[in-house]
């Protein structure tokens, strides 16, 4: 994902206490994320969730697996 | 400095609750104008307490304008009823009214950010299951607006399952009248319906329910975290054959899933259903402010930014308070001179002016800097700045084994480690908690700052390198070791005693909003409060004991014995003879009976120790009286060194630099204040900050390792530096 670009969460793996803390943030199947930046050197990312802000690391972001959405959807 | 969690009251001594109708707990996430309404809704009828055994504030506070006496307690910020951190766990004990000594709420504010729906209808749905009377304000509603967000009240009102919503703007207290009847009124409501997103949760605990006697919704929370507060009280309420009973339904209804990832999984499904009905999305509207934060969301200006923004503060923290100091000093020193012109040179004369008044007002000096300091980690943190900072220097703080949410505490800590140890509560990891809560007293505090003023001020010489002050860049060269050390403590601490995997990062990152005044300047008078009043409480005593020491007991020296130890000297010295004046008599009087002072004896005493530190007995003596507080050693040493044969010298720097040992040579080499200097820079010269490791991470074993490993660090490096200088 480029910065500005939105997508939708198919399917999660690895259901660790991480990860299912995230899923309590509201990062569940079918929500849409926009990837909003990152910080220096690539890592951590910013994404947008439903307007409000949220940070992971790549390797958490990886357990999240997406396909691309309409825009503002 | 601002110690600011030790004068605190235990919340169980306040004796409110007997006396109201109701107790509401005011509830929201992280960031969604909790606190600001809080303020509003009570005014300054507000107190702080502490939650029992821990060290999170407990804010409670009279519904102000209405005749119903309502208690509001305001509780931590929490994205749900499973608690992942300390501050959490709170927030859902009290809502599940298991906090001992406490009343149990009846009835909720829930705070809803309009601009942040998503997060806030799961949060919400959880706290309706509650069947608690609950009214609903909406915040940040203009915000929202701005970024195109169009709610539509009556809709969520209906979603919620007809529970009160009404929309207030904190800042300017729009809407504050109508919540507070609201609240007034909130217990004799009735408890509404909770809207459906789970209703098989509901439905499958309810015969369990009406068998047992313990709440639906306790059992709910129970069948899917065993180990929350709920799970315990569930766990010791029921017998066996209803926890097994429980264990039964959970198979059932869940299965093999984890039981959260579930409950996440339906309740945002409903949430987002709910959403599509209740919020539009249009255009935002593009504002300058939106542009300059897009700006700096970008990698490289943001964290340009940071260290632009970190350095504004500690400039402003140096050149704003200055006037101010030179103001305190001015006062100080003119009453000392009032007192002893008015009593003369007795008892009560130097008890007042070289006890009190030089001791109290050398720390009150600090304020203005303290405050400056608290005031921009205030704004900092309330315009959500903090977090930004904590997702910006994650890549380098993950290079040293820890994450990005350890540089909040660290920023903290130049204020003061107390509530920079406090603040690591928003570490969920252990290990990570424990390494940066050992990190933190590393930071330069604000107590560090009066003994390296002093010593830069007197031992640094005033050049200009280009640009650069020299004594600013030894300041600056003092906060940067502080902050190696700091890490590298850390870093091994991660490496060796608390090795584990790597903790997950997840932040969450508010939109920047302007702080709020009003929330600002009442937590800045908080601070200055606890300041002064240690200032007045604490180290009034310390100034009074060391000032006691260092006068009695009262040798009577006659001058006969000055000259016939002075003449002693002068042989040693080779014959040479001075002439004397007869205040040179009386200054060698007073430094004689210094010498013989309880604390002078005291000093010998130690002087050993710090011999090879190349240390005399009252700088031993200063350090020594120093370990409970650090600040306190200018106020000894300025208590010292006024009654002492320096005393000749209009400023304490002065007097530092006159003073030597018996054989001529000056105390205060480089070497030695290098030394000291690294002393100070390294040692745990603090009790509240013991006491603070001490709760925090619940054992004797860490503070009692962070002060014999920084005391030694502290003891070697000025060894070494001295022996090396020398």
């Amino acid at each position: 994902m480029k910065p500005g670009e939105t997508a939708v969460i198919d399917a999660i793996h690895e259901l660790d206490a991480p990860t299912q803390r995230l899923m309590s943030l509201g990062l569940v199947e079918g929500a849409i994320v926009e990837m909003a930046g990152r910080a220096i050197g690539g890592d951590p990312l910013e994404f947008r969730l439903f307007g409000c802000g949220i940070s992971l690391r790549r390797e958490q972001a990886q357990k999240f697996l997406i396909s691309p959405a309409a825009r503002g959807g | 400095m601002a110690k600011a969690s030790e004068v605190r009251i235990p919340a169980s001594s306040i004796p409110l609750s007997r006396h109201f109708e109701a107790s509401v707990a005011v509830v929201g996430t992280p960031n969604s104008g909790k606190s600001t309404l809080f303020n509003r809704l009570t005014g300054l009828r507000q107190r702080i307490g502490n939650y029992p055994g821990v060290t999170v504030e407990r804010h409670v506070g009279v519904l102000s304008g209405v005749e119903e006496r309502i208690e509001l307690v305001d509780l931590p910020g929490t994205h749900g009823l499973s608690a992942h951190s300390i501050e959490e766990r709170l927030a859902v004990d009290a809502v599940f009214g298991q906090i001992e000594g406490q009343r149990p709420p009846d009835g909720l504010l829930a705070i809803l950010d309009a601009s942040n729906l998503y997060q806030g209808l799961f949060l919400i749905q959880q706290l309706l299951e509650l069947r608690l009377p609950t009214v609903v304000a909406l915040t940040m509603n203009d915000a929202a607006e701005a970024s195109g967000l169009k709610t539509d009240i009556d809709a969520l009102s209906a979603a919620l399952g007809d529970v009160p919503v009404l929309p207030v703007v904190a800042t300017t207290g729009k809407g504050v009248h109508r919540l507070k009847e609201a609240l007034a009124q909130l217990h004799e409501q009735p408890a509404v319906e909770p809207p459906g997103a789970w209703p098989e949760l509901t439905e499958a605990v309810a015969p369990l329910a009406a068998a047992s006697g313990v709440a639906g919704v306790l059992l709910g929370r129970a069948l899917l975290d065993k180990d929350s507060a709920a799970g315990r009280r569930v766990a010791a309420e029921l017998d066996e054959g209803a926890l097994g009973e429980l264990e039964r339904l959970r198979r059932e209804l869940i299965g093999d899933e984890p039981p959260l990832a579930l409950e996440a999984r339906r309740r945002y499904a409903w949430v987002r259903e709910a959403l599509s009905r209740v919020q539009q999305t249009g255009s935002p509207r593009h504002s300058v402010a939106a542009r300059v934060s897009q700006f700096f969301n970008q990698p490289w200006p943001g964290t340009l930014g940071l260290f632009a923004v970190m350095l504004v503060v500690f400039q402003a923290v140096f050149a704003w308070a200055t006037p101010f100091m030179d103001l305190i000093d001015g006062a100080s020193g003119s009453l000392g001179a009032l007192v002893h012109g008015w009593l003369g040179d007795g008892l009560l004369a130097s008890l007042l002016a070289d006890g009190v008044i030089a001791g109290v007002g050398s720390v009150v000096i600090f304020l203005p800097q303290i405050l400056i300091l608290f005031l921009f980690i205030i704004v900092l943190e309330d315009s959500g700045y903090l977090a930004r900072a904590a997702y910006l220097m994650d890549r380098v703080m993950r290079s040293v084994g820890l994450s990005g949410q350890s540089i909040i505490p660290m920023i903290s800590s130049f204020a003061c480690a107390v509530p920079g140890i406090m603040a690591t509560r928003v570490i969920p990891n252990r290990r990570d908690r424990i390494a940066t809560i050992l990190a933190a007293p590393f930071m330069t505090c604000s107590a560090r700052l009066p003994v390296y003023a002093l010593l830069i001020a007197a031992f640094v010489p005033r050049q200009q390198i280009g640009v650069l002050n020299l004594q600013g860049l030894v300041l600056f060269g003092l906060y940067l070791f502080g902050i190696v050390m700091g890490i590298l403590t850390a870093f091994m601490i991660r490496k060796t005693a608390l090795t584990g995997p790597r903790p997950a990062f997840a932040l969450m990152l508010p939109e920047f909003r302007r702080p709020n005044l009003r929330t600002v300047g009442m937590q800045l008078l908080a601070r200055a409060k606890v300041f002064l009043k240690r200032a007045g409480t604490v180290i009034f005593t310390v100034a009074v004991v060391v000032w006691a020491l260092a006068y009695f007991p009262r040798a009577d020296i006659s001058q006969a014995e000055l000259l016939e130890r002075r003449a002693l000297v002068s042989q040693a010295q080779g014959g040479e003879t001075r002439e004397e004046t007869p205040a040179a008599i009386d200054n060698e009087i007073a430094a004689l009976q210094l010498e013989r002072s309880y604390l002078g004896r005291a000093g010998k005493f130690v002087e050993p120790v710090f011999a090879p530190l190349g240390w005399d007995w009252r700088v031993s003596a200063a350090v020594i009286a120093g370990f409970p507080a650090r600040e306190v050693v200018v106020a000894i040493l300025g208590t010292v060194y006024a009654v002492g044969d320096d005393a000749d010298e209009a400023t304490l720097a002065g007097r530092l630099k006159a003073s030597t040992w018996p054989d001529g040579r000056p105390v205060f080499t480089l070497p030695m204040v290098v030394g000291l200097l690294i002393f100070y820079a390294m040692c745990l010269q603090c009790a509240a900050t013991i006491a603070v490791i001490r709760r925090e991470t619940n054992s004797w074993r860490w503070p009692v390792f962070a002060w014999t490993y920084m005391t030694a660090l502290g003891y070697f490096g000025a060894l070494l530096a001295f022996q090396l200088g020398s």
